[in-house]
């Protein structure tokens, strides 16, 4: 009887142990990930700056995005314009289509949703390139010449994505309000003067440096996420090629929560400060 | 040069080095053999500090790689060439790109000079022509080759070189292995090779040693080595062999190619 109580105890124990084991994993994981936005940031601030190579991304990143971000800002903006109108006229609004449809956009889903877009364009692409490179021993080969790779691999990243998305945005917002545009005045009949003029009355500078600052920090947060699950492959997933697959989905995945959880906190430290 | 004091690592547990001792001295080759999965690459590693061991000490000069961090360990590495198993080249880059990257990120030489030096770095290891090709476009001997000269290109002091002739047919492999004697004569570099290329590799080098379930069982010179008595050396020595016999007299024409600079087969 004493034997059965002692092994019970001892699997209860065990259970524990697992929690335990499970949750530092999960600490060390996020202070690794800390330590990497850290030297991430020390290479993007100091020489040697490697712009050949921050242009190079740039181009990828925002130049190669151009066209999911005209058709992703396109349709939110003439979606917005049907929803739109269909929710004002019911309180004879319809009226401000124009401002509801340039605050939404510039406030809330033009940083959103182009991020979102970029991460699954860029930064799944970016995570699986600095993944291979991991495992076909590359990134070694760049420490054992005495480079750091972090100024190879990671700084043209986030440099470039800081760039990029605020500006992929700014074009996906005015996409949109021109989606917005053709369907609420060409389609449905709101007059020209007052979509763009009531518009022009209510979205403020505040408002576009609002939008600005949250694409800043998504911009931010793809660059660090999807090169971190890149960088260390193998570590957190398998080797090989399904390792840069589970390090690719990871990323995407995790990328776009953050986001999303990053701009509630955004939203509700700008609405009540 | 390089000295490996009482080294031990383990991976989840179980352990691969249980207290690995070696040492090359300036100028010295060392080829460390022995069975696949015992721990030669993983000491290999070690030297380069890519990896940092459990316990023990690895000295290169007299600065213990396992305490360096920052400029301190970037400096050892700046006299450190390694030649990776896998070759490692850099697949967006053609062989040219590939082998002029060091000299572009770390010297002041002018692109010309660059052109020059590693068009000279090529033709040596006979890969004149292939300078525009991708690691892709070119066969694992290539590749090889193509590490080799990149690894090569900035002189290094010490050479590390994980198991160059792995996947190659036998001609290819002694091919890469004559390259490695001549670098090494010509630039008197010390370098540490695993390799499996038995007894071939006794040819180049000036001593060996054999790991064994991740321990030393053999440190001396080629001739000793074909002399041991050692029943686990014998028997990993006479599987590379054709001579089926643990008499070092039966080795004279291998020993004797030794003493004689070998540049083609």
């Amino acid at each position: 009887m004493r034997e059965t109580k002692f092994s019970a105890k001892e699997e209860h124990l065990e259970f524990v142990s697992k929690i335990g084991k499970g949750a530092v994993r999960q600490i060390l994981k996020m202070g690794r990930m800390g330590i990497f936005l850290a030297k991430s940031v020390s290479c993007c601030a100091s020489p040697p700056i490697k712009v050949p190579l921050i242009l190079k991304q740039i181009q990828f990143i925002g130049y190669q995005s151009l066209l999911v971000i005209f058709l992703t800002g396109a349709f939110t903006g003439m979606v917005l314009g049907y929803q739109g109108f269909n929710t004002l006229s019911r309180f004879g609004s319809d009226a401000f289509l124009g401002p509801m449809v340039g605050l939404a956009l510039i406030k809330e889903m033009g940083p959103v949703i182009s991020a979102l877009m970029v991460t699954g364009r860029a930064g799944s692409s970016i995570t699986a390139e600095i993944g291979i490179m991991r495992i076909s021993e590359q990134i070694d080969a760049l420490q054992l010449m005495g480079l750091n790779p972090y100024r190879y691999l990671v700084a043209p990243n986030f440099i470039a994505a800081l760039i990029s998305v605020p500006l992929l945005t700014a074009i996906f917002d005015v996409v949109g309000i021109f989606g917005g545009y053709l369907i609420g005045v060409k389609l449905l009949g709101v007059s020209s003067g007052v979509y763009f003029g009531e518009m022009m009355s209510y979205v403020e500078m505040e408002d576009v440096l609002e939008g600005l600052f949250k694409s800043l920090n998504f911009g931010l947060i793809i660059a660090w996420v999807c090169c971190f699950k890149g960088y260390y492959t193998g570590y957190y997933t398998g080797f090989g090629a399904e390792g840069v697959s589970t390090a690719t989905t990871q990323a995407v995945v995790l990328s776009s929560v953050l986001i999303l959880v990053w701009d509630y906190f955004l939203t509700s430290t700008q609405l009540f400060v | 040069m390089i000295k490996i004091e009482d080294l031990h690592k383990s991976f989840n547990g179980v352990p691969v080095l249980k207290g690995v001792s070696l040492e090359v001295e300036k100028g010295e080759l060392l080829a460390l053999i022995g069975r696949s999965g015992y721990g030669k690459s993983v000491l290999l590693k070690h030297v380069a500090g890519l990896l940092r061991p459990d316990r023990g000490r690895i000295l290169v000069d007299d600065q213990d790689m396992c305490r360096l961090r920052g400029r301190d360990l970037l400096r050892v590495r700046n006299r450190l060439g390694f030649l990776f198993q896998s070759g490692a080249l850099f697949d967006s880059m053609t062989i040219f790109d590939n082998v002029a990257f060091p000299l572009r990120e770390k010297t002041k030489l002018s692109e010309q000079e660059i052109r020059e030096k590693v068009i000279v770095d090529l033709e040596q290891v006979g890969l004149a022509g292939a300078e525009d090709k991708y690691p892709s476009q070119i066969s694992g001997g290539m590749v090889k080759r193509a590490s080799l000269a990149r690894a090569l290109v900035e002189e290094p002091e010490i050479m590390l070189i994980d198991e160059p002739t792995t996947g190659l047919d036998p001609l290819t492999g002694h091919t890469i292995l004559n390259l490695i004697d001549t670098c090494h004569k010509r630039l008197g570099f010390s370098g540490i090779v695993v390799t499996h290329e038995v007894p071939k590799i006794f040819e180049i080098v000036n001593k060996v040693v054999m790991l064994h379930e991740g321990r030393v069982i053999f440190a001396g010179t080629p001739e000793e080595i074909l002399s041991s008595q050692d029943e686990a050396v014998q028997t990993f020595v006479a599987a590379g062999s054709e001579w089926l016999t643990h008499d070092a007299a039966c080795y004279p024409p291998m020993l004797e190619r030794r003493k004689k600079n070998i540049h083609a087969l």
